[in-house]
This record gives C-alpha cells, structure tokens and sequence, in this order.
C-alpha cells in the first residue's frame, strides 16, 4: 500500500545522524504540520501535540503488566525508552467520532471532515504494521476517502524500540522491534553522546531531513543502532505461538477455555479501544429539535458491547460475554487472514496492559491451543 | 407523540416524586437550548419552573423521583392516565434512588430514629422505581441525568424515532474522550467497566474513578470487576457501599453488592 510517497523499506538516502531533534521538529512545523509526539499526562505517555523537545518525556519509563501501567522515572536523557502508549495511531487514522453527512429538509449536505497535517513522533514498528493493517481495511475493496486524505496528511516518524514492555510480543507477530516500512522517517535512539540515527522511508521525509543539520552516520553509529534493536528483540514481554493458528484457533470453537476467560472478561471493550487495528464503528442519527436538520455521524464501536450484534426486533446474535470474547480473539489471530491477507494483531500488547482485569491474549491462545491437543509435544 | 398539526406544539410536563430537583434543574440548565425547545413544545406544567399550570392531557411527561409513600402511588397513575408517553427523568425515577436504600433496612426504624413524632410520618417500605407502578416509555439513567441525553430523548420523542442513548459501559466513553484508564494506570477503584455511558465519562476525565451514577451497563460483570477492586485495597464491606447508592436495587448492582455472589448471567 502506497500512501503519502512512502517507497517501503529502501532508504532514499544513506543513514545520517542528527544530535538534536529542535530542528526536526522546527522543520515539520514550518512544512505545516503540527508534531504530535509522547508527553506525560495523568501519570501516563500520552501523544500529544508538542512544541518542541522540552515536551517529550525524558528519562521517563514503564512498566507494563496485564492489567497494570505505571510510568517509571530513570533520570537519564533518553527521550523514548518506553513501551506502546495507550494511544496508537488509530485516533489519527480514524478518530473516535466523525461525521458523515447532514441532511437540511430533503437536501443532503455532504461534511467533509479535516484532515489535518500531522507529524506523529514516535511511531513503533508494531504501530506501523497496524496503520498497514488499517490501510488495507480502509483503502482495500472498499477505498474510505476521508481515511485516504487522512492518511496522506499523516507524516510518520519511527523510533526504534529500545525497550519493550512487559506485554509486547512483536517479534512473535513479525512486526517488530526495528522499523521496515512504512514510515517517512525511522529514527533510533542512542547515548553518550545523546544522538539519533535517521533512515528516510519517502521523498518527503528525505527532503525534511536535508533541511536540517546532519552528518553521515559512521560504523559506530550503525553498529549501535543495530544493538538497540537486536537487544529490544530479546527482551519481548510475551510470546505466541502462531504456526497453524488459522487451524486450529477456529477450531477450538468449543474449548472450556471460553468459558474461563468469559468470567474474568468484563465486556468493558478496553482491549478494543486500545486496540491499533480494531476498526469497528456504528452509526447514529440525531436531528435537531425543530427536526430540519438531521446528521449521520460514525464513532468507535466494539464487538464487546451488546448493541453491536443488535437485529431489529431479535436478541443479539452474541448475547454472552462468551461468544463475543471468541469472536474477537479468532477473528484477530486467525480469521482476519482470510478477509484481509494478514493477522489482524501487531503484538504491541495493549490489550493486556489496558484490560481492567488484566487478560492476556497470549496466555488466552496457550490455553487454547493446548486444550484442543495442537500443542508443541512431539510424543 | 403528536405532530405539530395546525401549528400546536406538543404539550410537555414535567413531574416531581421522591427526589432532589437536580433533574429537573437539568432542563432548566439547556440555557441554550431552551428558548429553542420551548418553540417546540408547550412546557404545560413544570412548577420548578412556573406555577402557572397548563391543563392535561400531556403528549410527553417527565417524571423525576421514585415512589415511597401512598399518596405518590395513586398520583404516578394519575400522571400516567393524563400522559400520552412518559419518560424517567434520572436514578431515582429510574431505579428507586438513594432513598432506596431503605429497601436493604427497617424503614420504622429509620423514622424512629429521625423523626420526633414518627407517627407522623406515612412512608412506604420499599422506594420503588416508577416503572414498578406504571407502564413506562422511556427510561433515561443518571443522578443528575445528563443534559444532552435529555435534549437527545426529547428531540428523539419529537421526531417520533429511537433516542441514541447507548447503553454499553463508560469505557467507552472514557476511550472516545481521550481518557487515560484510572483503574489500570493509576490503580483508582472504578465502576466505569459495569456502569452505563452517558455521562460523557465525567468523573475519569478529572482522574476519579466511576461511581455507578448511571446504573449497570447493558451486559455487566461485577464478580470479574470485584476481583480487580479487591487486588486494589477494596474490603468487602467497602465494596457493598459503592453499589449501594444511587442505583442500589438495580439487579445486577444490588448482584454485585452482595457478599455471596453466584455466577452472573449475561443479559440474553
């Protein structure tokens, strides 16, 4: 998927170091867009429009446990030793409500929603694998072309993980640690001294850096960005294992295991919300008081919440926590294959980190897996 | 509802039982809005407001508060007889209120406790919702309710079609608002995973945890959701107390509040 000039993997030009991100930052917002990167708000990173360096979250950590997010501060000057935010890129790509049209009498005015220039600072490979994810949803059959302008004005720079999170299994997705793809810039993190290697992803993203100041990187330089990822990728939180998945995932329609997670599952739809690649929406229809206007707008919707399976005059289709919790994790292990080509999951861990009761799709998948005799055993 | 045939404007009243106002007070807080409504509908009787009284019938009447005495019984079926559709106007209406928690006690001893002269005081036993005496159309949740639903329910009952009151959880709301999550990230007890949406996640948007003023969600589960509270320090007396208040004898909170819980069903 080709959006906003993106070229893939090779980069335009060699890797180069910059020993400040000031004027990065100072040349995304003179090219006019405004640089959203982590901050920290309410005891969490959170992405947030910055203005310059000063806002990101130096030396400031975390520590991700199912159920459990707490910010850990280590004093140093690192800017991005910390694991998936709670916020992805998915509240740029697709905001949590929009509208869609409006009619005045009979007469429909169409809404042409913003679509708003932004630099997202931060990017992880495993957000990146999801805005590919969200883009063949989006741009895929059935092209959106609100998502499609949205898209094109969001200019993405990666920073290479550094530190993984208790939760996150991207090398078992095959997303991650290291930035592939996908972005306008790739970034890595390095100290003594503070520095950062840069790899252009697209034309815009090359001409960003050849108006600011720079040097080629050295051996050394590559060699230590090369150990930030190498190291990153040992130090996975979780783990699943996905051979066969597509198997045996479906298969397991009948496993107790569902009936285990559905008593710990609170069909708040956290993990959903959280989720980078969760796509689902409703529509509402609202009028005004005197009934001329009336206007159809989408927001965030979950396949936890009992509305959503809704059928005029019929009970839900998925009435138990049950059927809506193995509809969820087979269609994003495994059926999300055969409707779009890849797994629906990037492995960056947020569901476990964000659901209340702290489940875990890994440990969910190993249960279930073992259950139905698909295990690893050999005798 | 009826249309505005011959230029007549549906005629709204607005009703009070055992209750506060606060709801009440919610249709006079739409300032904005007002002027617009009233173009819309003849406010007939709403002595919160006015003490001038618009005879019935009524195409739409607003109940605020819960049933507790004898003469309140025979009046909410006045109200329904005078009232084409009837919504609840917010908890106490909706589900019997705080004063509800009378249901859970003796209210003879409570009066003899309180009162100089109990004898004086003819008070039913229970504090029930309106829905337990008189058919209802419409229920909107809240203590106060919110004012955009209100707007929403009578904009909706005005065009003859579905109010969007959704009924999932205030996570949700929590999420599209932009909330960070305070039970995961800050370790704050909350009932926004088991309380409906409608409040517009209010409190976690101040860092505060939810406190069930918009009564159970859709589908809850408060033995999954009780677990995590105690892992945050939550005592079982503690946790009967945070069910117990404004939604107190709504099934699944009074479920949630009660120390030897079965399994919880799902809604089906």
């Amino acid at each position: 998927m080709s959006v906003g000039g993106s070229v893939g993997g090779n980069a335009l030009m060699d890797t180069v170091v910059i020993e400040s991100l000031e004027p990065l930052i100072a040349a995304l917002q003179s090219a006019g867009y405004a640089v959203v990167g982590p901050t920290v708000k309410d005891a969490a990173v959170r992405m947030a429009e910055i203005s310059s360096v000063e806002d990101l979250p130096a030396g400031v950590g975390d520590v991700q446990r199912p159920g459990n997010y707490r910010l850990a501060e280590r004093g140093d000057e690192m800017l991005f030793d910390f694991a998936a935010s709670p916020d992805s890129a998915k509240r740029f790509t697709q905001p949590p409500r929009q509208r869609l049209f409006r009619m005045r009498g009979q007469t429909i005015e169409e809404v042409r929603e913003k679509a708003p220039r932004v630099a997202l600072l931060g990017v992880r490979a495993c957000d990146l694998a999801a805005i590919a994810v969200q883009d063949r949803v989006f741009l895929g059959r059935h092209p959106d072309p609100t998502y499609r302008r949205r898209r094109e004005a969001l200019f993405l720079i990666a920073v290479n993980c550094a530190v993984p999170g208790g939760t996150c299994f991207c090398v078992s997705m095959g997303t991650g640690p290291k930035a592939t793809t996908g972005f306008d810039l790739a970034l890595t993190e390095l100290a003594s001294p503070h520095r950062f290697t840069v790899e252009s992803g697209s034309e815009r993203g090359a001409q960003i850096v050849a108006a600011i100041p720079h040097r080629p990187a050295d051996q050394g330089d590559l060699t230590a960005a090369e150990e930030v990822s190498r190291i990153a990728a040992t130090r996975m939180g979780r783990h699943v294992d996905t051979e066969g998945i597509q198997q045996w995932l479906p298969a397991a329609h009948d496993s107790p295991r569902w009936t285990d997670v559905a008593s710990r599952c609170l069909s708040c739809t956290n993990c959903t919300m959280v989720c980078p690649t969760c796509f689902c929406s409703t529509v509402e229809d609202i009028t005004d008081l005197t009934g001329e206007v009336t206007e159809r707008s989408e927001r965030w919707d979950s396949c936890f919440s009992l509305d959503f399976t809704e059928l005029s005059g019929q009970p839900p289709v998925r009435s138990s926590a049950l059927a809506r919790y193995r509809q969820w994790l087979t269609h994003k292990f495994a059926t999300w294959y055969d409707q779009f080509g890849t797994s629906g999951c990037v492995g960056c861990g947020r569901c476990i980190t964000w659901c209340p009761t702290g489940i875990d799709v890994t440990e969910e998948l190993s249960a279930i897996r073992d259950g139905t005799g698909e295990t690893s055993c050999i005798r | 509802m009826g249309t505005r045939e011959s230029g007549s404007r549906p005629r709204m009243a607005v009703w009070k039982f055992a209750s506060c106002d606060g709801c009440q007070l919610t249709l006079l807080d739409c300032e904005d809005e007002l002027l617009s409504l009233a173009a819309e509908v003849e406010i007939a009787y709403f002595l919160e407001a006015s003490s001038a009284v618009g005879p019935g019938p009524y195409d739409l009447s607003l109940v605020e508060g819960s049933i507790t005495t004898p003469e309140d019984a025979e009046r909410i079926r006045h109200v329904r007889r005078v009232s084409k559709r009837l919504v609840t106007i917010g908890a106490c209406a909706t589900a019997g209120g705080i004063q509800a928690l009378r249901d859970f006690a003796d209210v003879k001893e409570f009066a003899s406790v309180v009162y100089a002269r109990p004898e004086y005081i003819a008070t039913l036993d229970k504090s029930t919702p309106i829905s337990a005496n008189v058919p209802v159309d419409f229920e909107l949740r809240g203590c106060p309710i919110d004012k955009r639903q209100l707007l929403e329910v009578i904009t909706a009952f005005l065009a003859c079609r579905r109010p969007v009151v959704p009924s999932h959880s205030v996570c949700v709301e929590c999420k599209l608002r932009g909330n960070i999550c305070v039970l995961v990230a800050h370790g704050t007890p909350c009932l926004g995973p088991v309380t409906q949406a409608g409040c517009g996640a209010l409190c976690p948007a101040f860092n505060r945890g939810c406190y069930g003023c918009f009564g159970p969600a859709d589908t809850t589960n408060s033995r999954a959701l009780n677990t995590k509270l105690r892992v945050l320090g939550m005592s079982d007396p503690e946790l009967v107390r945070v069910y117990r208040t404004f939604n107190a004898t709504e099934e699944q909170f009074m479920r949630a509040s009660e120390e030897d819980q079965g399994p919880e069903e799902d809604r089906a």
